[in-house]
């Protein structure tokens, strides 16, 4: 398959064959991560810029480790927020980020479509690692290897999501993945926290039990306190006692079900200590596979020449290539 | 990046691969022996010619079955004269028919000497020079080597030597995972034109080729049928 995608976006929309291809390119890269000498030459020459605009350790790390196995050089913008209190707009930020030529800018932001907004104006290419609510395709795909390698198919697997549906990126692109390869979601949380449009697209309940019966892998959303979720819950201890995933859950689920979680944990509020550290428990693989993805990702969007460029910009503007105004110089 | 932008768009040079040999195309190009195995099966083939493109083609079988066969037990013979019995040998195949190439050797290794001799598969991808020229996205299949070759002596296998490029790559990938003792080469053929300075140390056969010819291995594994053909463009 030729892979001719400029950025990576979101997994709305991505054929099935297209995820699966980044799955068995990523798979081929774990073995790098196992060597005495974890790096490869490949990216040598490239630069990757991660500009985060929201807090984050572990993706933020996870693409440096991955862009640096594969040689690229990795400049991370400390606090590009500093820039955006000066009253400096988005755009002009990735402009001036532009105009040093990264060959891919990985961005993290609060509202959803930066990552969409820069790919319009950008030459290089973009990697969105998180726009507000939206997607955090990378997590989904790591998630998604994550399964694969304990249970090769993905038609008919039921995957419960659990907890706050509302404001998880990481449920929307896992979403959009797993509906994409065939799998059956459910989504569980309390009512204020469930989007009423998810009907459309899964089995929604507030029963975390209902949503666990008989399912092969539960994924645990972190609830998300910095995005006043004060606000859609009475409280902290009251959710943990009707959606904290418990061993007595589990119990329903498929025998070798699989408990995953995006991290951070907040123990004993959205997954008990003993269900994260059990033997159910995926939750370091999750982070080992991150790299893995992160790794095949910059390389099928850092090498190659690539045609199918112009036709990408041409789709997502809407204009003929040849007749878009020179941006981002 | 090496490209300038143009209209907002950032161009990077198109350049067509290497050459066209099925050692510098290895990856790049996965539906190429597709498109070629179909045309082969044209019934003017048999005949050992065909247009295809309006561009006659010229197809010359230089080792058959048996041919290939021969060779293999040859050069099995000459890797376990050459180190002495199979103590500390390992064999490396370059994905992909250096892999069935391999496996090949190995069986016929053990049927000689009676003793098995491990061997892993090296996918020299993340290692070429052109990973930014050429225009198809080569895929990764993925090392497999599951055991140290820290001071072994490894035999590298690949079905064709031409420009020396994938040696090289499979050479920085082998440093990668650890310092063998010593590294030797086995192709089945060696159609000249090297671009750097490699040579193997076990050749199936020397074949003269000019640069517009292209050397084909097929191995029953992957295509079908063991046969080694010469093919020429506006024969």
């Amino acid at each position: 398959m030729e892979f001719s995608r400029r950025h990576l976006l979101g997994l709305e929309g991505m054929p099935k064959e297209e995820i699966l291809f980044l799955l068995d390119t990523a798979a081929s890269f774990k073995e790098i991560s196992d060597r005495d000498i974890k790096k490869v030459p490949t990216l040598r020459g490239k630069t990757v810029v991660a500009a985060f605009f929201e807090p984050s350790t572990r993706t933020r790390v996870s693409f440096e480790i991955a862009a640096k196995r594969m040689s690229a050089d990795f400049v991370t913008l400390s606090a590009p927020a500093s820039s955006a209190a000066k009253g400096e707009t988005l755009l002009d930020t990735a402009r001036n980020l532009s105009a040093m030529q990264p060959d891919a800018l990985v961005i993290r932001h609060p509202s959803a479509g930066a990552a969409h907004l820069l790919a319009r104006h950008l030459d290089c290419a973009v990697i969105n690692a998180g726009d507000g609510a939206h997607e955090h395709p990378t997590q989904a795909l790591l998630d998604l290897l994550t399964i694969r390698e304990r249970k090769p198919q993905f038609e008919g697997l039921v995957v419960a999501i659990v907890g706050d549906i509302l404001h998880s990126r990481v449920a929307r692109s896992n979403l959009h993945a797993l509906r994409a390869v065939g799998a059956e979601v459910r989504l569980a949380g309390p009512r204020t926290l469930l989007p009423r449009e998810c009907a459309a697209f899964a089995f929604a309940t507030t029963d975390v039990r209902e949503a666990v019966r008989g399912a092969d892998v539960v994924m645990v959303l972190r609830i998300q306190r910095e995005r006043q979720v004060g606000n859609y819950i009475p409280s902290i201890e009251e959710y943990a006692r009707y959606f904290c995933l418990r061993e007595e859950h589990l119990a329903e689920a498929k025998p070798d079900v699989l408990v995953m979680h995006p991290g951070p944990l907040n123990r004993g509020v959205e997954i008990a200590s003993s269900v994260a550290d059990g033997p159910y428990s995926v939750i370091l693989d999750q982070v080992r596979n991150g790299i893995a993805v992160r790794m095949a990702v910059l390389y099928l969007l850092l090498t190659g020449a690539r045609e199918a460029m112009a036709a990408t910009r041409e789709q997502l503007q809407g204009i003929p290539a040849g007749k878009q105004r020179r941006v981002g110089r | 990046m090496t490209g300038r932008a143009v209209d907002g768009i950032c161009t990077r040079t198109l350049v067509v691969p290497l050459s066209w040999s099925s050692e510098a195309r290895k990856e790049v190009d996965e539906n190429h022996d597709k498109k070629f195995r179909n045309q082969t099966l044209c019934p003017l083939v048999a005949r050992g010619l065909f247009f295809a493109g309006g561009e006659p083609v010229t197809e010359r079988v230089v080792l058959d079955a048996q041919g290939v066969d021969r060779a293999l037990t040859r050069m099995a013979h000459e890797i376990l004269e050459r180190n002495k019995g199979v103590q500390d040998l390992v064999l490396i195949g370059i994905r992909s028919r250096g892999v069935h190439l391999a496996e090949r050797l190995r069986s016929k290794i053990e049927s000689i000497e009676g003793a098995s001799v491990p061997m892993g598969i090296i996918d020299i991808t993340l290692y070429r020079d052109d990973l930014s020229r050429s225009r198809q996205q080569p895929q990764v299949k993925g090392t497999r080597v599951d055991f140290p070759i820290d001071d072994r002596r490894v035999v590298l296998v690949d079905d064709v030597l031409f420009t020396g490029r994938t040696v090289r790559a499979a050479l920085d990938a082998l440093v990668d995972l650890g310092r063998p003792k010593n590294v030797q080469l086995c192709v089945l053929v060696d159609r000249g034109h090297r671009e750097l300075p490699i040579r193997a140390d076990y050749v199936g056969k020397n074949l003269p080729t000019a640069l517009d010819e292209e050397v084909q291995v097929r191995l029953t594994e992957s295509d079908g049928r063991d046969e080694v053909v010469l093919v020429r463009q506006g024969g």
